[in-house]
């Protein structure tokens, strides 16, 4: 059918910002539908919160919002532009919980506007779990047990009914928040009011536990012809009861016979018929290993991380065709964009084993539950490609940058046999690895199988890598074996260890032997039919089919899986790199393994290698390719960190030099750099040793900031008050050693700057200073950031102008950098520079209309900035203010503190913009999911230090209507101050607590500053988890405080009553 | 440790890799197949009378082989080739391993080969006469290739592998005579599961032998080869026209086109398979299905007949049904019976059955 001629104009609703369970899958299918969309020539407008993406570019849409995802802003665009149609399956659950709010609110038939693609009917029956359950009854498609439960009573009767353990999944949520499984009456009461809080239509659906089963998911699509495929299955290495975002994922599914696979597809295809889905849909099923019974799980009528994954594993674009069908297109009338020569009605084979391993941000969060369920918590994902499931697994393993490489634990020797059954038994992050050693240590795979219920087909496959271990290490240097081992995807790391060599003895043992890999392509036909997609994937074979071409090339690193820190703005500035890298007539090669971005759609890039970001994966592709040199400053730290090791290789590493990078990063040298460039920073030393920290930190004075050199976002940082609370930072968080020095700065609370510039060696463009919401302190990637600066006068803007372009030129930059300021008593210091990309280069590069990565590729591949037709120096502000607020993913994280600090927590973030900072905060919490009320109670309870500046901040809060509710300290200096206070007791106290004023919603916002110490059990660290458990706004810092209090002044009328009239006698 | 066993192509590629199965040397036409799951079914069906197949999915055996899944209880393949081999297989159903099958039915394989660079090739060159040397057996290159391209593919493949005597697979519903080209479990099973009273008559069997039956239709079936080294059958099929409803899949789809005096071919590339997109031209939806010919009805030899072409493969366009409406015959070259692969077309089956039940009316021809 042909694609539609009555619409013009189509409104597409992105995914927001990046949260667990939403993730940069949604930049790549959003991208890829709006340009899809575009090419059909429809005009396309875009809204989407979310600056640090490719898809809020203004070349991807005809016009682009970024606004808040809300139905009073998205109303207001809508009435505005008067599209024809909207598109909303795109922008994840974000998009059809909008388009669903648009819907009721009648808005679309008032206008006359057509939802495209999947009806809502559809997305109702898929998603409302009574409605669903009620078509898979009619389509005699068997449900686990269940019972849609609207509170606790009606929980406890289903069980009642059914026994333990049942899971809990709150209705319309993303990634299954407020889920999990529960064992006992104890869990039960938990979950299932966490997760009725958390459902917008208050509704969990209970469901009899069938753990264990296989987890299958079908990637399914169909069109209005109903013509209908499976682009991809899936199978969960770990079986149902873990989230399928937290699973290990293999495609295509390796324990099912062709009975089973043909039996499920029917299944997924009927189900999708039933819904007429028009686009791209996710069945997710259970099958039983001993029968072929089986479960429907659940239906996602949307594209998903699943099918960016799909599309990713196959090299079918999945989201630009279902955005084609929702135009009407048809799957057998459009070509295959991969082969060019077949139609996209058909069913990719593959002809290689991918898998997918979760990023988890545990790391950062100690006190995090490290236990999986049905919750997903996982930040983002790595994928790798290999010819056997031990060599995809292996490769997936080294692309986490967890630094493991193989199937090891560090300090395994200290750990018991019992711990260790127990973490193969409650599945966690780093079962994996606990069931290598396992296995290392003796125990069979039908043992561990009973721990974990794990298919044993995987099973063997990790005990073979386990087993090839020992035969590594009875044989070093034994050619058939180290290519035996190579083809199953063991790394050179690996190796050394296990031979007690140097990686790169045995690198050059390999070439030598000629053990080095081939490149093979992924065409979603096995090799059937002639392809040029730039695809690839390396492996031990014997036919390379990555030719290289005549033309120079550059090479572009990618950052990996998005992880607290390091999330899809580098991405962005990756992609960027590679479109000006190819503007400037070279070849972009592109080397990444995230299979949610937009990097790694391979028609972004002339060649995308799928790998590992290891040395010796990147280096087997600078071999074979021999390009001019390697850009690493857009790939964040993962790509900085290669540097040292490319260099050594004698890898030309393009724009600023590692010597350069080197010195901004090293503490040492760049605090003699800032002295011979006469900047100055605050007071502060290296320690190696705990001893030397405590002198230092005498020396300098406390409160002093500490932190390992060589960190992205902040991992490990602190703020220490005391001698007693650096000693414990000095035992528990760091190794100080001379390879791994400690930082010790002076603290100095003031405002808190960041600037982005971009330096072609001799001139420094500054595209704008930000000014931070929250003094310095709080980790720049969790402060709200401003631009243009509010507070700053002339001079300190030419001062911070100034200071930039000399540590720019001083430090011999060649593209991008980033600088963070603090001005504290009107002097301004330097506290830290990134040679690199930064986070805020995507918001920056938005707001002024300067494509800072592009410019800075240019400039690093010899083109200066004012041969590219750009004016030096401070850029032009242009008209408005825009805030950047961060995001954070709380909810998904149990027992993490939400306090602000020096240590960043935030998974994402969103743009605010208006006429004033007002109106522009206002948006930007909004958008970050804050509810402001004009008017309620806030609870205050804050620590000795910041009572004095509380006073303030609650006597504005009573002008405006809000009740103050306080504990008891809190409550005494405001009442000495005059003012009107209701006391709540504290934890522990008698009578209601504020634990109960959180619990039964009598507070609209907390305000609670940090009580120095950090143990969970802090009383504290409860009120702020409350506030989270129940979605109450809770602020840990004045700062944000003081603005949210601005924005909801500027909401209000003032209301003073009259001065009295006093008549003097 | 395994033993070495190298794939010696006719065009002089030689391949090291390691043997299972069984010992033997053997020489056959080399192949690919490009499904991800039924390797017991793909290695099982008679059209692959006398190849060595390659599976282009690289991880082989992972389910071992079950009582149920055989599309023949006689394998007819020489020889399979795959990246790698799983000894350990895991599901409920499986009973042994597919090298035990393969030891047993003395059929060899080799394992641990760039598979991926033999299936480009094969794209390239078309399928190619090859040597499986025996286990642990030296090299000798010139003589292996030698050997290959003095190997003649079997011209009377129907006829070693159809069924000697009729049999029976009884039902309570229309009588069903099936000539046994070759035939697939599969399409008994899709008989059987519409309770078809079924007789299974060998491939040479007489137009009168087989009226004598009394069908109520009758099922050409499936088989390995050139259509045209099938004496006698498109000759049988001509008279078979017009006594009760045909329907022909694969071989007996070609050999059903040759009775009305088509003409086929064969392809560069054959299609082996479970993504085959087919367009049903009568009712525009577009199917998956599962093949394995190659040999293809030609295009120009149709018009001349009073066939319809009613399927057509929607990548390369080649012709996958035709139909005649008042002669009640129709055909498919692709599997409807699928096994392995998608279960899309298996509605073919009722259309069987409803132009069966249509007897002489012809408005209901293709409900």
């Amino acid at each position: 059918m042909p694609k539609r001629q009555d619409i013009q104009t189509i409104l597409v609703i992105g995914s927001g910002p990046i949260v667990i369970g939403q993730a940069a899958e949604f930049d790549y299918a959003g991208t890829q539908a709006c340009l899809s969309l575009k090419e059909e020539g429809y005009r396309v407008i875009l809204i989407n919160s979310n600056p640090a993406t490719i898809m809020t570019d203004t070349e991807i849409a005809d016009k682009v919002y970024i606004e808040p995802i809300t139905l009073d802003f998205v109303s207001r665009i809508i009435r505005k532009e008067r599209p024809d149609a909207l598109l909303p399956t795109l922008g994840g659950q974000t998009g059809l919980n909008m388009a669903i709010e648009l819907q009721e609110s009648g808005i679309l038939d008032e206008l006359g506007i057509e939802i495209l693609g999947t009806k809502l009917d559809a997305i109702h029956k898929a998603e409302d779990r009574d409605l669903f359950r009620t078509l898979m009854n009619e389509l005699g498609e068997p449900v686990p047990e269940s019972e849609i439960v609207h509170n606790l009573q009606e929980a406890q009767a289903f069980v009642k009914e059914i026994g333990y353990p049942v899971i809990v999944r709150p209705a319309f949520t993303l990634g299954g928040t407020g889920g999990g499984i529960c064992y006992n009456d104890q869990d039960l009461e938990e979950i299932v009011t966490s997760g009725l809080k958390y459902s917008p239509v208050t509704q969990c659906l209970l469901e009899k536990s069938i753990a264990g089963y296989k987890e299958i998911e079908y990637e399914v699509m169909r069109d209005s012809a109903d013509n209908a495929i499976v682009v991809c299955n899936m199978e969960n290495v770990d079986p149902v009861g873990i989230h399928t975002g937290d699973s290990i994922v293999v495609a295509p599914c390796q324990t099912m016979t062709d009975r089973e696979n043909q039996m499920l597809r029917n299944v997924s295809l009927k189900i999708i018929r039933a819904l007429k889905i028009e686009g791209g849909c996710n069945v997710q099923l259970a099958l039983d290993p001993h029968s072929f019974n089986y479960y429907i799980i659940e239906v996602n009528p949307r594209v998903s991380r699943s099918s960016a994954l799909a599309s990713k594993a196959t090299g079918y674009p999945i989201a630009k065709l279902a955005a084609k069908i929702a135009v009407g297109l048809t799957l057998d009338e459009m070509k295959n964009p991969v082969t060019g020569s077949t139609y996209a009605c058909f069913e990719p084979t593959i002809d290689y084993i991918v898998s997918k391993i979760p990023r988890w941000a545990f790391d950062k969060f100690e006190s995090a539950k490290r236990n999986l369920g049905t919750q997903m918590k996982a930040t983002g994902e790595v994928m790798a490609i290999g010819r056997t499931f031990e060599e995809s697994i292996l490769k997936a393993v080294r692309s986490l940058e967890t630094g493991q490489f193989g199937l090891s634990l560090k300090h395994a020797d200290e750990l018991t046999d019992e711990w260790i059954e127990k973490r193969i038994r409650r599945a966690g992050d780093e079962r994996l690895f606990f069931i290598g050693e396992a296995l290392r240590r003796g125990v069979t795979i039908e043992t561990i199988h009973d721990w974990s219920q794990i298919d044993l087909f995987f099973l063997r496959k990790l005990e073979k890598i386990v087993a090839m271990e020992r035969e590594l290490q009875a044989d070093p240097f034994n050619v058939d074996v180290l290519y035996k081992a190579k083809r199953m995807g063991f790394s050179d790391v690996t190796v050394a260890a296990l031979w007690n060599k140097e990686q790169r003895e045995v690198y050059d043992f390999r070439k030598e032997n000629g053990i080095i890999p081939v490149y093979k392509k992924v065409d979603t036909c096995a090799g059937e039919y002639e392809s040029d997609t730039p695809y690839f994937y390396g492996t031990y074979e014997e036919e390379n089919e990555s030719v290289k071409s005549d033309k120079k090339s550059v090479v572009v690193l990618g950052s990996g899986p998005i992880r607290i820190g390091q999330g899809v703005e580098f991405d962005y500035a990756t992609v960027h790199s590679v479109w000006a890298i190819q503007q400037a007539g070279y070849e972009a090669i592109i080397i990444n393994n995230n299979p949610e971005t937009v990097s790694t759609d391979f028609s972004i890039s002339d060649k995308l290698y799928f790998e590992p970001l290891t040395i010796e994966d990147v280096m087997h592709i600078i071999d074979l390719e021999q390009p001019e040199g390697v850009i690493v400053q857009f790939g964040g730290q993962t790509a900085i960190n290669l540097a040292d090791a490319l260099e050594e290789r004698g890898v030309n590493i393009i724009g600023t030099s590692l010597e350069d990078i080197d010195r901004a990063e090293n503490r040492d040298k760049f605090e003699k750099a800032l002295r011979e460039i006469g900047i100055p920073q605050p007071l502060g030393k290296t320690a190696v040793s705990v001893e030397e920290a405590v002198v230092i930190a005498n020396e300098i004075g406390y409160p002093v900031l500490v932190r390992p050199s060589y960190v992205l976002g902040g991992r490990a940082m602190e703020i220490v008050y005391r001698e007693e609370e650096l000693l414990h930072y000095m035992e528990h968080a760091v190794e100080a050693s001379p390879a791994h020095p400690v930082l010790i700065d002076r603290y100095l609370t003031g405002t808190e700057i960041e600037v982005d510039a971009i330096c072609d060696g001799v001139n420094v463009l500054i595209p704008g200073i930000m000014e931070h919401i929250e003094r310095a302190g709080v980790h720049s990637g969790d402060s709200i950031a401003v631009y243009p600066p509010q507070n700053l006068s002339a001079s300190m803007v030419e001062t911070i102008v100034d200071y930039t372009k000399r540590l720019a030129i001083g430090l011999n930059i060649k593209g991008l950098l980033n600088i963070q300021f603090v001005i504290s008593e009107g002097q301004v210091y330097v506290i830290e520079v990134n040679p690199r990309s930064s986070r805020t280069v995507p918001f920056l590069s938005k707001i002024t209309n300067l494509p800072m990565a592009n410019i800075a590729t240019k400039a690093i591949l010899g083109q200066s900035i004012t041969e590219q037709g750009y004016k030096t120096g401070l850029a032009q502000a242009p008209a408005g203010v825009y805030v950047k607020v961060p995001v954070f993913s709380f909810a998904k994280l149990r027992r993490v503190d939400i306090t602000l600090g020096p240590e960043m927590k935030s998974t994402g973030e969103v743009m605010g913009k208006d006429i004033t900072l007002e109106k522009a905060l206002y948006k930007g919490l909004v958008a970050a999911g804050m509810q402001i009320k004009e008017y309620g109670s806030v609870l205050m309870t804050v620590s000795d230090k910041d009572k004095e500046e509380m006073v303030d901040l609650a006597e504005r809060f009573i002008k405006i209507g809000y009740r103050i509710l306080a504990t008891e300290g809190t409550a005494k200096v405001l009442e000495a101050a005059g003012m009107n206070v209701k006391t709540v007791g504290k934890i522990g106290a008698e009578g209601p607590t504020l634990l109960d004023v959180i619990q039964k919603g009598e507070a609209q916002l907390v305000i609670n500053t940090l009580t120095k110490g950090k143990q969970p059990e802090r009383d504290g660290f409860r009120i702020r988890r409350e506030s989270v458990e129940n979605g109450i706004p809770c602020l840990t810092s004045i700062d944000t405080a003081d603005a949210m209090l601005r924005v909801i002044e500027s909401m209000s009328f003032q209301t003073d009553h009259m001065p009295k009239q006093q008549v003097v006698l | 440790m395994m033993k070495t066993r190298y794939l010696v192509l006719e065009d002089g590629t030689v391949f090291k890799g390691e043997a299972f199965g069984s010992e033997k040397a053997t020489i056959g036409e080399t192949v690919f197949t490009t499904g991800m799951t039924g390797y017991q079914e793909a290695i099982s069906n008679p059209s692959g009378y006398g190849q060595i197949v390659v599976m282009t999915y690289p991880m082989i055996g992972n389910t071992g082989i079950n009582r149920d899944d055989y599309e023949s209880i006689e394998l007819a393949i020489n020889g399979i080739v795959v990246r790698e081999y799983s000894d350990e297989p895991s599901n409920f159903r499986s009973a042994m391993t597919l090298g035990d099958l393969l030891k047993l039915k003395g059929i060899p394989g080799i394992q641990g080969i760039d598979t991926r660079k033999l299936t480009r090739l094969l794209r390239e060159k078309g399928p190619l006469k090859g040597k499986l040397t025996a286990a642990g057996e030296e090299l000798d290159a010139s003589l292996a290739i030698g050997e290959a391209k003095a190997y003649e593919i079997p011209v009377n493949q129907v006829a070693s592998i159809s069924t000697k005597k009729p049999y029976s697979s009884p039902g309570q519903g229309k009588r069903v005579v099936v000539i046994d080209f070759g035939l697939k479990h599969g399409l008994l099973r899709e008989l059987n599961k519409r309770d078809f009273d079924v007789i299974v008559v060998p491939y040479n069997t007489s137009t009168e032998a087989i009226l004598s039956l009394v069908p109520d239709g009758i099922l050409l079936s499936n088989g390995p080869g050139n259509p045209e080294d099938v004496e006698g059958a498109a000759d049988t099929i001509k008279h078979l026209i017009g006594n009760a409803p045909i329907f022909g899949i694969g071989l007996g789809h070609q050999l059903l086109a040759m009775s009305y005096g088509a003409k086929i071919q064969k392809m560069k590339n054959g299609h082996s398979g479970g993504n085959y997109p087919v367009k049903d031209l009568t009712t525009g939806r577009t199917e998956l299905t599962s093949q394995s010919h190659s040999y293809v009805l030609e295009e120009s030899s149709i018009a001349s007949t009073p066939l319809t072409v009613t399927h057509r493969a929607l990548n390369d366009g080649t012709i996958e049904g035709i139909c005649h409406e008042t002669d009640r015959v129709f055909s498919v070259q692709f599997h409807p019976e699928a096994s392995p692969g998608p279960h899309d077309a298996s509605h073919l089956f009722d259309r069987f059955d409803n132009v069966m039940n249509a007897s002489t009316r012809k408005e209901n021809f293709n409900a």
